[in-house]
């Protein structure tokens, strides 16, 4: 059982300070954020050392942050044997968004990483099957943008009410 | 009678115009289209389990479009999903039925303002008999809108005035008086054609 | 079903082989749903097949898909956000509640009274007793039973005569709010509760007797659709689904919410009695004896629970939880619902995803499906059991 903190001294030992940066909260539970290009190794190094063993990947999550012009990336890890949990973000510009995919690691992430790129855009370099999940082939735009403007028509019939 | 009259003792014999009988054989084996959707589907296996027994008024299951009378559009209706719909009440035979269950298949329900990927009322792709609302609806009111479907049919009729392959809508004056009508067609939304895509979709590379 | 045509990934078909007594077989692909009576709503199938073994099975899903994650950034209240929540796991609704309702708890620092706690707990449980019913008797209903159906119906129907008492709704309660309960329950609910704990325990015998004990029944569903403790880790696989495969997982238990550390019940895991560990049969048989638990834990807490408290006490007036975000799970009869809600201190979410735990179970059939017969694939399907609402949300 191992602390965000704890964890944070690991993974900069591991990859160095610049490659991950621990932002704690008062109010809600710490997160530790990487960068892009280190998340798939990160994420093996997470699994399979001795004493993290994060074995599970509980949530994947696509954030848009408008303000800030970014999508992110959010991953919730668990350990079923060391029973620790463990927040990873990655920050992207929203221009060019895409991230090494972890669907190796954990085999849960492929349907989450297919729905961030469905709803957001974000795309997971190395996923096998890089498609839509809940929209559509056709579709346009990523729904879940703060700035998405619904299609008029999507063959033929009329979306808005 | 004439010639006839009371030639026959036989109390299995019963005299009635062709059109009456016609629509009383097809009124009493409604057979649904087994195929549920969302929430609604729920109730709508409840209305034929134990409790709410739809068997008692003829009405059960087909999982065949082939051999089913009426569709009971069970559900919100996706944008993806509408094409197939579409393509299944093509597939039932006539006279078909389809009866529009819950708000979100009459409206889109809940999901009519933000609801992006959501149909707002299956209505602008196949016509609609009866309406039954309700966020699901109670099994009581899907059994309502199934006596609805039968006082329809019972006023069905061999000689012209309404067309059956338009959507009508029905006005009900009690007991067995019934005003039926065909809808004023300038709506726009009821005469919206899915454009089914062609075979070379333009392919979108996207998503290394 | 359909033959419209959707830009997929490529199939490859095995080009036709002689068999070497002048038959030439080549591998197909069919197309299973997604109007299928047995794909529990909206699921498309593509399965690659080679005469009666299936090579290669691809989920195809969206055709539910009603935008709760959209919703709940649009609606300008945090407590407007339930009724989507309730209709994303529909046959579940109780629990989907109580896990929004404790997310928000926990961001806000909110504590409800004991009267709260175990209307929930009780209300909760009967829920995982109404759904668990639902998925037995559709599943029977796959595999070729259908009075066991009928049977699971007439009970279901009970549970949801209480809950309709309660809120007034038999499917869709909004009933659990964000510090508290709609109202209170009404004034025979004990003695309603009471009684059907009574008459349910004789029913789950009867259960069994007429269904798990079935040689046909079990026939068709040992050995079938095996799901390895490893794999069904990695895949995420929580709920019933991981527990037929012998893994003591239970977030009541492990990562304990509300007040299920002050019961006592054993957390039910697949053996491999008919066959393999962790085939169809197991996780069958998990969800029948998790509703001898649930039954455990409503008698529990019908003799703790208090008389007195209010069950508005706690609800905010305003719901503007402090800038922050969180992510909570709790265990739904379909195994971990998690909720990670993002707060701009605004009065209405930044951000709600929710990890629904049949999106991710079913992200596991193409792995424990491929070798088996397309006639297993209702087996392998049903004994998942998914609800489209909540794979699409």
């Amino acid at each position: 059982m191992k602390t965000t903190e704890e964890l944070h001294q690991i993974l900069s030992g591991q990859f160095g300070e610049e490659a991950c940066e621990l932002k704690a909260d008062e109010k809600v539970a710490p997160w530790i954020i990487v960068k892009p290009d280190l998340i798939r190794d990160i994420a093996k190094y997470l699994r399979d050392e001795k004493g993290l063993r994060f074995d599970s990947l509980m949530c994947l999550s696509g954030v848009h942050y408008q303000k800030e012009n970014e999508l992110g990336v959010t991953y919730h890890l668990y350990s079923t044997t060391e029973k620790h949990k463990l927040t990873l973000k990655v920050i992207m510009p929203e221009d060019d968004a895409h991230l090494p995919t972890v669907e190796q690691i954990w085999k849960t992430a492929d349907w989450h990483e297919r729905e961030a790129y469905d709803m957001f855009g974000i795309r997971f370099d190395g996923h096998p099957d890089p498609r839509r999940i809940l929209c559509p082939d056709d579709w346009e735009g990523y729904p879940l943008r703060k700035d998405y403007q619904v299609q008029e028509f999507y063959r033929g019939m009329k979306v808005e009410y | 009678m004439g010639l006839l009259d009371k030639k026959y003792q036989d109390s299995n014999i019963i005299v009635v115009s062709l059109e009456k009988a016609l629509n009383w054989a097809r009124k009493s084996s409604l057979w649904y289209m087994q195929f549920g959707l969302a929430c609604c589907a729920i109730e709508m296996m409840a209305t034929a389990a134990s409790r709410y027994d739809f068997d008692r008024f003829g009405i059960i299951p087909r999982s065949s479009p082939r051999q089913a009378d009426v569709m009971i559009v069970a559900g919100t209706v996706t944008l993806k999903m509408a094409t197939r719909i579409k393509r299944l009440y093509e597939q039932m035979s006539e006279p078909r039925y389809v009866i529009s269950m819950g708000s979100c298949s009459n409206c889109g329900g809940p999901y009519w303002e933000h609801g992006y990927h959501v149909l707002k009322g299956v209505d602008r792709v196949v016509p609609v008999d009866v309406y039954v609302p309700g966020c699901p609806p109670r099994p009581e009111a899907l059994l309502q809108g199934f006596l609805h479907l039968q006082n329809k049919i019972m006023n069905e009729t061999l000689v012209e005035g309404i067309n059956p392959d338009k959507p009508v809508v029905i006005q009900d004056k009690g007991g067995d008086q019934i005003d039926i009508k065909n809808v004023d067609e300038t709506d726009e939304h009821k005469t919206a054609q899915i454009e089914f895509p062609q075979q070379d979709v333009k392919s979108k590379k996207e998503g290394a | 079903m359909t033959n419209v045509k959707e830009k997929g990934p490529e199939v490859t078909l095995t080009p036709p082989r002689d068999t070497g007594k002048g038959l030439k077989t080549q591998e197909m692909v069919i197309n299973m749903g997604p109007q299928h009576p047995s794909t529990h709503g909206v699921l498309r199938m593509e399965l690659t097949l080679d005469g009666e073994i299936v090579t290669n099975a691809i989920p195809h899903i969206g055709y539910l898909h009603r935008c709760f994650e959209k919703h709940s950034e649009a609606m300008n209240d945090y407590a407007k956000v339930i009724p989507y929540v309730d209709r994303m796991d529909y046959v579940a609704a109780m629990n989907n509640e109580l896990g929004y309702a404790i997310a928000m708890e926990r961001l806000m620092d909110i504590r409800v009274n004991d009267r709260v706690e175990y209307i929930r707990i009780i209300m909760s449980e009967l829920q995982r007793i109404a759904s668990h019913l639902l998925a037995i008797g559709t599943f029977g209903l796959d595999i070729g039973a259908f009075t066991p159906f009928l049977y699971c119906f007439i009970e279901r129907e009970k549970v949801l005569d209480i809950f309709e008492k309660a809120s007034g709704a038999r499917l869709l309660y909004n009933y659990i709010w964000i510090g508290g309960l709609m109202n209170d329950v009404p004034a025979d609910f004990k003695s309603d509760t009471a009684e059907f704990v009574k008459s349910f325990r004789p029913k789950i015998k009867e259960l069994n007797d007429l269904l798990s004990m079935n040689k046909i029944f079990i026939d068709r569903t040992a050995n079938i659709g095996v799901l390895p403790e490893k794999v069904a880790i990695n895949y995420g696989v929580s709920g019933p689904s991981l527990r037929g495969s012998g893994v003591h997982w239970d977030l009541r238990r492990d990562d304990p919410y509300s007040i299920y550390d002050r019961f006592d019940f054993d957390v039910i895991v697949g053996k491999g009695e008919m066959g393999t560990l962790g085939d169809c049969w197991d996780r069958y048989i998990v969800r029948v004896r998790e509703m001898e638990e649930s039954l455990k834990i409503i008698e529990q807490a019908l003799d703790q629970m208090p008389e007195e408290g209010d069950v508005h006490e706690a609800v905010p007036k305003k719901i503007r939880p402090p800038a922050g975000e969180i992510y909570c799970r709790t265990e739904t009869p379909r195994g971990e619902l998690g909720y990670y809600i993002i707060s701009d201190k605004s009065t209405s979410p930044f951000r709600v995803k929710a990890r629904a735990p049949s999106f991710v179970n079913l992200s596991v059939l193409p792995a424990i499906s491929i070798g088996a017969m397309v006639a297993d694939m209702v087996a392998i399907i049903g004994s998942i059991d998914i609800v489209l609402g909540e794979v699409d949300r």
